[in-house]
């Protein structure tokens, strides 16, 4: 049976969702499996919301923009209230309850896992790696990727001036997975 | 090659490198910025030229010129720079000049909107410009096909001395996809080396030019033109999906054919029997796969992101022997698989 | 008897009869070009850019490799052929309408990025090709078939000096104005072309000569009352000389 999922990362601008939507991209490549990401660019990007749309898959892909999507990473409130209506039922939302009131996730009809993320990434070292997190415990909570390949593209989407950051971010991406536990 | 990860515009910027492309004139306008960006850097790097030209007027003409020494050149932009290129494209074809010309469809008509569009298929496939010429016309429809047209464009522009044009859209050009890249081409010092300038030292001048005025003369230069054209015909390209046992065929192109996949994998689930054709060469366009299906009694339905382009040649395509239907997908609005849903099963179902 | 060679047409320069109108000075700058091209060996090694206009059969006069540019655009076609082939000599060979309207963004930028091209602008202020009508460069008062009353400064503003314009923009590196109405003049503009070319075989930079030019045609003149307006009329308002020249001398 074929790997089939696809997703949309969604949060305020400058909370990275664009930088993680490509480190998935790029560990599903690694993964040997085809992949594409698409960001939502132009009059919607205006606003201050940014997303993209991570489409993974064993077969070739059709459709690099999906309306109803298998899987959600809710970096923030506004992303939730958008994106969580049109995700399918049983389908995955990884939501950062740092700022999202849980009481507005859809238990009864998805599959939840609310963390933490600002909390967890302040404690690492870093409130800006709350998108590594959220993309740590996504990994997990989905298990088509291994959490080893994600680690190891941080190399792909972190320029070299910042690549004494990668373990920190390493770390953030362990410490989401293991959120999820 | 192990595989690279790229966005459209990236791929198409790198298939002209590594397909000999050495000059490269562009004019910056959303959405296709990322490839005057990638060869500024480029081409210097190559040994080639890039300039950023004062208007896509003069880039297409720059284009012209680089075409007229045999060089593989590139141009590229979007919707309303491409109507200020049509001069020098007209001029091309009637002189007969080789060069490859990008088109990132945007929305229009006017300054419309920078999402993606398949509105420019008319201006792209019946010439675009002032005249009786064509430009072959080549429509990716992945970010792989993106690469590899490119290099297709380049072979196709000197084996026919014709502009070609690469029509993509905003979401061609800004998905990213994995990619295998291929080996560089070694680009033949004496591509073109019959009909090329390059000073007319112990031969008679030569003159490329596109002004026929002694009696009869444009008349059988038009003519000329026209059995290119018509040689042209074998490049016919485009990819069947799910057809052989289809009781209604779509035929889309580019993204908005690879999108249609999606909704024939989920309706088929259902027990809905629906094809794909995707043409890849809009010009030549496939129309004998479209004429031996309708000659099967399939059903057929169009479906493009504008108010009804191509569809007047897939009617052509198959007329007489079956009719399509067509789906709109409106400029400006963003396409996915739930929209062609129900157009699918409307047409699957009727009478 | 001895036989004594007074002249000798540049074996660059077709011997044929030209379109020309009788008192068009096409045909003496044609045989300039030739000239200049031929006495600096150019003649194997250069790519003409034709243009639009009585001009645009150049390529049946002068015996290059030639390449016809759309109306205006001659110097960026010449930019692409310039920087494909930069062992290449380059010119482009425009009239008013084409260089001074259409064509003003191409020649401003072309000029400005300082292509290693030359320009040979021919401006007898007036449209010929299609039957006289009004130029960037017609003089306050000329008539024309669309200023019929004569050119008028508030209607359509003022001539537009070419050569000053372009002598003002940092990648140029020679401008001149010259005429070919007598041979004191003719002998001038040879210098300043061959000058002009010197610049681009130097690597220096654009290079740009403006021509006036009679078009006793369009004038409704004699070739001489044409060759006498230039000198009275053309002349005083587009002033002849060098005003730009980055190697020194001028």
């Amino acid at each position: 049976m074929g790997v089939y999922n696809d997703t949309i990362i969604a949060g305020f601008g400058g909370q990275g969702v664009m930088l993680i939507g490509n480190l998935l991209a790029y560990a599903a490549m690694e993964s040997g499996l085809n992949v594409t990401y698409i960001p939502v660019y132009g009059p919607e990007m205006r606003g201050g919301t940014a997303n993209c749309t991570v489409v993974i898959s064993s077969d070739d892909i059709g459709s690099p923009i999906i309306k109803n999507p298998m899987s959600l990473i809710a970096m923030n409130r506004p992303s939730l209230d958008k994106f969580q209506p049109m995700v399918q039922d049983q389908g995955t939302v990884v939501i950062n309850s740092s700022l999202v009131d849980m009481e507005l996730a859809d238990k009864d009809r998805l599959k939840i896992y609310g963390v933490p993320a600002n909390e967890i990434a302040d404690r690492i070292g870093n409130t800006r790696m709350a998108n590594m997190v959220a993309l740590g415990a996504y990994t997990r909570a989905i298990g088509i990727i291994d959490l080893e390949v994600v680690q190891k593209c941080l190399e792909k989407v972190i320029s070299s001036h910042y690549s004494h950051l990668i373990p920190k971010n390493a770390e953030a991406l362990a410490a989401g997975a293991e959120a999820v536990k | 090659m192990s595989r690279i990860f790229i966005k459209g515009n990236v791929a198409i910027s790198r298939g002209a490198l590594d397909a000999g492309c050495r000059c490269y004139f562009g004019y910056p306008i959303t959405p296709q910025n990322d490839i005057p960006e990638f060869m500024s850097k480029a081409m210097p790097e190559a040994g080639g030229e890039f300039v950023q030209a004062e208007s896509e007027v003069a880039a297409a003409n720059m284009l012209l010129g680089a075409g007229a020494c045999g060089i593989r050149a590139m141009t590229s932009s979007s919707s309303p720079g491409m109507s200020l290129k049509q001069e020098a494209i007209s001029y091309m074809a009637g002189s007969e000049l080789p060069g490859v010309i990008v088109n990132m469809n945007r929305g229009g008509p006017g300054l419309g909107d920078i999402g993606p569009s398949q509105g420019d298929y008319f201006q792209s496939v019946k010439g675009g410009g002032h005249g009786d010429y064509r430009t072959l016309v080549l429509a990716p429809g992945t970010v792989q096909e993106a690469y590899d047209l490119t290099f297709l464009a380049f072979e196709l522009a000197f084996a026919y001395r014709n502009p070609v044009l690469i029509l993509g859209d905003a979401i061609i050009g800004q998905m990213q996809e994995p990619i295998t890249p291929k080996e560089p081409v070694a680009v033949d010092a004496f591509e073109g080396g019959s009909w090329r300038l390059e000073g007319a030292r112990d031969r008679e001048p030569r003159i490329l030019k596109s002004l026929y005025l002694t009696d009869g003369a444009l008349a059988g230069h038009n003519l000329r033109l026209q059995e290119k054209y018509a040689r042209a015909r074998k490049e016919c390209r485009y990819e069947e999906f799910m057809t052989d046992d289809a009781e209604l065929i779509i035929v889309a192109y580019g993204s908005i054919g690879r999108i249609v996949k999606s909704t024939i994998r989920k309706l088929r689930k259902e027990g809905l029997k629906a094809g794909l054709v995707r043409p890849i060469t809009l010009y030549p366009f496939p129309s004998e796969i479209l004429k031996s299906l309708a000659g099967k009694g399939r059903k057929f339905l169009t479906i493009e992101h504008n108010m009804g382009q191509m569809v007047e040649d897939v009617r052509l395509s198959i007329c007489g022997l079956a009719e399509s239907g067509f789906y709109a997908q409106l400029p400006g609005n963003l396409p996915t698989p739930n929209d062609f849903e129900q157009p699918i099963i409307d047409a699957l179902t009727e009478r | 008897m001895e036989e004594i060679l007074a002249y000798r047409s540049p074996s660059l320069l077709a011997d044929i009869p030209s379109h020309y109108c009788p008192g068009c000075h096409h045909g003496t700058v044609h045989k300039l070009v030739a000239q200049c091209l031929e006495e600096l060996g150019l003649g194997n090694d250069t790519i003409c850019v034709g243009s639009i206009g009585c001009s645009v059969f150049i390529y049946n006069y002068i015996l290059l490799d030639t390449v016809e540019a759309p109306h205006g655009r001659a110097p960026a076609v010449a930019t692409g052929v310039k920087r494909s082939r930069p062992d290449k000599f380059v010119f482009t060979y425009q009239g008013d309408g084409d260089l001074a309207s259409i064509g003003l963004a191409e020649i401003m930028h072309a000029a400005n990025r300082g292509e290693k091209i030359s320009v040979v602008f021919v401006n007898n202020t007036v449209y010929g090709m299609t039957g006289g009508q009004m130029a960037p460069t017609t003089m306050i008062g000329q008539k024309t078939t669309t200023c019929p009353g004569g050119r008028c400064a508030d209607r359509e503003g003022l001539p537009m000096k070419m050569a000053e314009i372009i002598a003002g923009l940092g990648g140029v590196s020679y401008s001149a104005r010259v005429a070919v109405n007598n041979i004191k003049n003719f002998k001038k503009a040879k210098k300043a072309l061959k000058k002009a070319f010197e610049i681009q075989i130097s690597g220096k930079g654009f290079g740009f000569v403006e021509f006036l030019a009679s078009c006793p045609t369009n004038w409704k003149m004699t070739s001489i009352a044409a060759n006498e307006r230039l000198e009275k009329e053309m002349i005083p308002f587009f002033p002849l000389g060098v005003f730009k020249d980055t190697q020194g001398e001028s």
